[in-house]
Order: C-alpha cells, then sequence, then structure tokens
C-alpha cells in the first residue's frame, strides 16, 4: 500500500510517498521547503502562501522521485495538528483537493506522534521513550496504557524557540540551533544559568532571559556553550526520570533540534550510564517531513481508523495523548 | 556500606556512622552534564532535600533524623527506620487500623501543604511505621510551593498509587476526609486533583 503524507504545521511543507509492505516501511520519496523569515520569527500567513506557493512544485517533485504514477496512491494522509492554523489549513486543503480527485481516503494524522512512529520505523526501538525537541514542541513521550502519554514538557516555550530567540538578538539567521552549535563549540567557559527542572518538566524562558543579560558582558561563543549544555543536560534529566518512571530502556529522539551533535551526545551518554539503548534516525526524518505522516497514516489506516472529509478540521492544540492508538 | 537501592538520581546505603545504623542518601555524578553544573546541581539539590525534610518535621510530620550533611560528598546521612512500609502492610491489617493510618496520611499531608511543602512523590511505598508512628521519607523530588497545581500533582499521584497497589476502595477517601477536615483550602487542591486525572499524564507504572 502507498500513501502521499503532507506535513505544513509550521514552516515546512513536506511531502512523502511511503509503501508499506507487511510491516516494512519504504520510503520512496520525501522532499521538503522550509520557509525562511528575513527578519523576526514566523510570521503564520507568510508561512502559509510559502506552503501555497510551493506545493505543487515538490507534489511534481515527490511524484517523480518515487516514480510512481499519482494513480499509484492508495492514501492521502496530512498534519491535522498541533502547529500554526494556516500552515495547517494548508496542508488539510491540500490534502483533501488530492482525496477527491483521485477518490482515495483521507486520514489525519497527529504530528508529534508521527515524529515517534517514524523513528521506530526506521531505528528499530521497539518501544522507545521519545524526547521529541523542536522549534515549539518539547515532551517526552512514551505508550502506556492504550496510549502515547506525555510523561514530561516545556511549561513555557519549546527549546528551538529558546535557541532561536536567543539568536535572533544576537544577530543570528533563522533557524539559529545550527549557529549556536558552531559557535558552541568554540565555548570553553561555563556561565552559570538558571536549570529548570520541575518534576518531568522543563522550562526554558528564565534561561532565555538569563543569556540575553550576557550578552553584553561576556563571549558570545562562552554564552552558547553554557546556553547548550543547561538546556540539553535539564532534557537528558527528564528523558532519564520517564525512562525510570515508565521501565522502558530504549531512548529515541526526534524533532529538528535532535540533530544538534551535542544533544545526541550527551542523550547518548546517558542513555550509556543506565544501560540502555540509544536511537536516533538520519535529520532527514528528525525534522519536519512528509514521510512521517505518510508512513504513521499507513499504520493508522490499516488498523481499520478511517476519517470522513467532515472529520479532517484540523486542530491546532491537538494533544499527544488524545489520540486513540489502534496499531499498537 | 551497603547498597540498598539505586534511583536515577540517588543511591541509598546502609551504613554504620558512629555506632549508629544509618542510611546514606548520595547523589550521583551524571556523565552527561559538564563538571561545573554537575556539581552545582547535586549540591543544590542535596541541600534542599536537607532544608525540606527539617521544614516538615517543623510542619509536625515525622521525617528520619538528618545526622549529617556532606555537600562534598553530596551525601545526607538520615536515621535508619526500622519499621514497616505501608505499602507492604496496609492490605494485612484491620480496617481500623487501615482508618486510622489513612487519615494519619491525610492529616500530614494536609500539614506539608499547608506549610508551602511538596513531597514530590508521595506512595505507600514512601511512608513508613514504627513505633506507632507515620513517618514520610524521600524529600528527593520535593519544592517548595504553596500552588494548588502542585499540591493537586502531589496528591494525584498518592491517589494512583493506591488505586494501583492497594485493593480497598475505601484507603484514599480516608485520606482525603482527613485531608479536607486539617487543610482550609483543601477543597481547590481536589478540584485540581480531577482536572490533572483527565490529562491523564504522571501514570505510574506498578511493579
Amino acid at each position: 500500500m502507498i500513501c502521499l503524507g503532507i506535513e505544513g504545521t509550521a514552516h515546512t511543507i513536506g511531502i512523502g510517498i511511503v509503501e508499506k509492505s507487511g510491516s516494512k516501511c519504504n520510503i520512496l520519496a520525501n522532499v521538503s521547503r522550509m520557509y525562511k523569515p528575513e527578519k523576526g520569527g514566523i510570521h503564520p500567513r507568510e508561512a502559509a502562501n510559502h506552503h501555497v506557493k510551493h506545493f505543487p512544485k515538490i507534489l511534481l517533485e515527490s511524484i517523480e522521485k518515487a516514480d510512481i504514477n499519482i494513480k499509484d496512491i492508495d492514501l492521502i494522509a496530512f498534519s491535522i495538528g498541533p502547529g500554526l492554523g494556516p500552515c495547517l489549513r494548508t496542508a488539510a486543503t491540500a490534502a483533501r483537493v488530492l482525496s477527491l480527485m483521485l477518490k482515495k481516503p483521507i486520514i489525519g494524522v497527529n504530528h508529534c506522534i508521527a515524529h515517534l512512529e517514524i523513528g521506530r520505523a526506521l531505528t528499530g526501538c521497539i518501544d522507545p521513550v521519545l524526547l521529541y525537541v523542536s522549534g515549539g514542541n518539547t515532551q517526552v513521550i512514551a505508550f502506556m496504557e492504550g496510549k502515547y502519554r506525555v510523561f514530561g514538557e516545556t511549561l513555557d516555550i519549546g527549546i528551538g524557540n529558546c535557541l532561536d530567540k536567543f539568536g535572533r538578538e544576537v544577530g543570528l539567521p533563522f533557524p539559529a540551533g545550527p549557529e549556536i552549535e558552531k559557535i558552541a563549540r568554540k565555548g570553553k567557559k561555563y556561565l552559570s544559568l538558571p536549570y529548570s527542572v520541575k518534576g518531568m518538566d522543563v522550562a526554558f524562558s528564565g534561561i532565555l532571559t538569563a543569556c540575553l543579560h550576557l550578552v553584553k558582558k561576556e563571549k558570545l561563543e562562552d554564552i552558547c556553550y553554557s546556553l547548550q549544555e543547561t538546556c540539553f543536560s535539564m532534557l537528558a534529566e527528564v528523558a532519564e526520570r520517564a525512562m525510570a518512571h515508565t521501565e522502558k530502556d530504549e531512548i529515541l529522539l526526534g524533532g529538528g533540534v535532535a540533530c544538534n551533535k551535542r544533544l545526541q551526545e550527551i542523550i547518548r551518554i546517558m542513555a550509556t550510564e543506565r544501560k540502555a539503548r540509544f536511537f536516533c534516525p538520519p535529520n532527514e526524518f528528525l525534522v519536519d517531513n512528509g514521510a512521517m505522516i505518510a508512513w504513521t497514516g499507513l499504520l493508522m489506516h490499516e488498523s481499520g481508523m478511517k476519517m470522513k472529509l467532515e472529520e479532517t478540521k484540523v486542530r491546532q492544540n491537538y494533544r499527544t495523548d488524545e489520540v486513540e492508538i489502534t496499531w499498537r | 556500606m551497603e547498597i540498598i537501592k539505586r534511583g536515577a538520581e540517588a543511591e541509598i546505603y546502609l551504613a554504620d556512622w558512629h555506632g549508629r545504623k544509618v542510611i546514606v542518601k548520595r547523589r550521583i555524578k551524571k556523565g552527561y552534564r559538564i563538571k561545573e553544573l554537575d556539581e552545582r546541581i547535586r549540591e543544590q539539590r542535596t541541600k534542599r532535600e536537607a532544608l525540606l525534610m527539617m521544614a516538615a518535621r517543623k510542619a509536625g510530620v515525622s521525617v528520619p533524623i538528618i545526622y549529617d550533611v556532606r555537600i562534598k560528598d553530596k551525601e545526607i546521612v538520615m536515621q535508619y527506620l526500622n519499621g514497616e512500609r505501608i505499602k507492604d502492610v496496609i492490605d494485612l491489617k484491620s480496617q481500623q487500623w487501615q482508618k486510622k493510618i489513612c487519615r494519619e496520611i491525610g492529616r500530614s499531608i494536609a500539614n506539608l501543604h499547608e506549610n508551602g511543602i511538596i513531597h514530590g512523590d508521595i506512595t505507600t511505598s514512601n511512608m513508613i511505621w514504627m513505633h506507632e508512628k507515620l513517618y514520610f521519607i524521600d524529600f528527593g523530588l520535593g519544592i517548595k510551593s504553596i500552588e494548588n497545581e502542585d499540591r493537586g500533582v502531589d496528591l494525584h499521584l498518592l491517589m494512583e498509587a493506591f488505586k494501583a497497589a492497594h485493593k480497598n476502595k475505601n484507603l484514599f477517601q480516608w485520606v482525603l476526609e482527613s485531608y479536607e477536615e486539617n487543610f482550609d483550602e483543601a477543597k481547590e487542591v481536589i478540584k485540581k486533583v480531577e482536572e490533572i486525572a483527565r490529562r491523564g499524564r504522571y501514570m505510574r507504572r506498578v511493579a
């Protein structure tokens, strides 16, 4: 069975074409375009306009890459939430058009769960704790008693958002994470920052403010270094607590911030110290992508989930633990 | 020193301290944190835990006596309680005893909350019955807070623990009754507990 999945929750519009044969995940195509604001953060309307503009191009590109006829597609999946309203509606509209035009079923996928499912499919972990770290989302998710439950999350802003906001203030381009990672490698002096872990939750806004106060006093490389070490240690700690709490021995990374090599290293050390296994899919599947939507759509569809067109209204605040998990 | 428990954050040892049998709780180094940060976190938490235990005692809740706080080693040396874990004994006792204990649990939590102390891991495994007294142990996840959200999370955890580990459905009801009688803000906290339960987080796998 072949599914075309459309991702459009925030800055990325992506299309993935994925084939499922048995339990095997075969990625035929995975293309995307990312909206980069000229200045400031993501403007939802501008991002949606960007998605509208690029969708037709990446649709053709993905079909070509997958080397299939558009009629070979059996299912249309799209990111139904959570995310920015205008972006979600753009992706949903495109999905509805394709579904009606091709007379194929449509299915709306929870974006956060898609990150987890693609990680499971590509890395071979079975029942992991997912540390999901992106611009808007920071969650520790694991499967328990029939649902993916959020064991820990940010109490204010996402980790990526924290990095981006800091980057913006010191003149780094969006997304600032990769730049901060590069600069941080030169840092040597650890500057004391707030360390904000509350049970299994984290908070980043205080750290951001503290870093901004340091900008005029300290070297940028030392601030970037301290910012990364503090935030990533907090993430490792809550991930470890969730693992201890749920008694799971696999940790999986997901989300754009997980491309950061230092974060990967920190989580790997945490896993090794507690004799757990560490999993991380390639960058292309860590960032927002269409393939994860297509794959999760396939899992949902094959387990018997159906959606009528009227049920495809987007859900900006769709929570991870609201999703009925019928495929596990 | 004989290790008796290995947690995500700390190790618990049984040791001898000037001829006394004691518990040593040591916060372990984390290789994923750089040294400066790791030292600071473990030091802060060791101090905080000791302070919370003292605050709990002041609030009228029995806790182990602290003999020593070794900041350099991130260790707390405390009284060894040679009693029974509530978790292990409550199901075996008479209804009358159960009610007495549950009311004592409710009163203790009310006193903690009223004095701005959140235990952070209230389960029947962290309560010990010794010399006709109820003791609370392991304030390692505790915080100082007077937010009803934090109090609610605290109480919700206990509710989950009761639901999962103990057969008698009345137990938690007795805890709540006594919590309400001993704490003016109890009603609002209990309302929070219901809201927290609906979120479906903080679920505990029962060993």
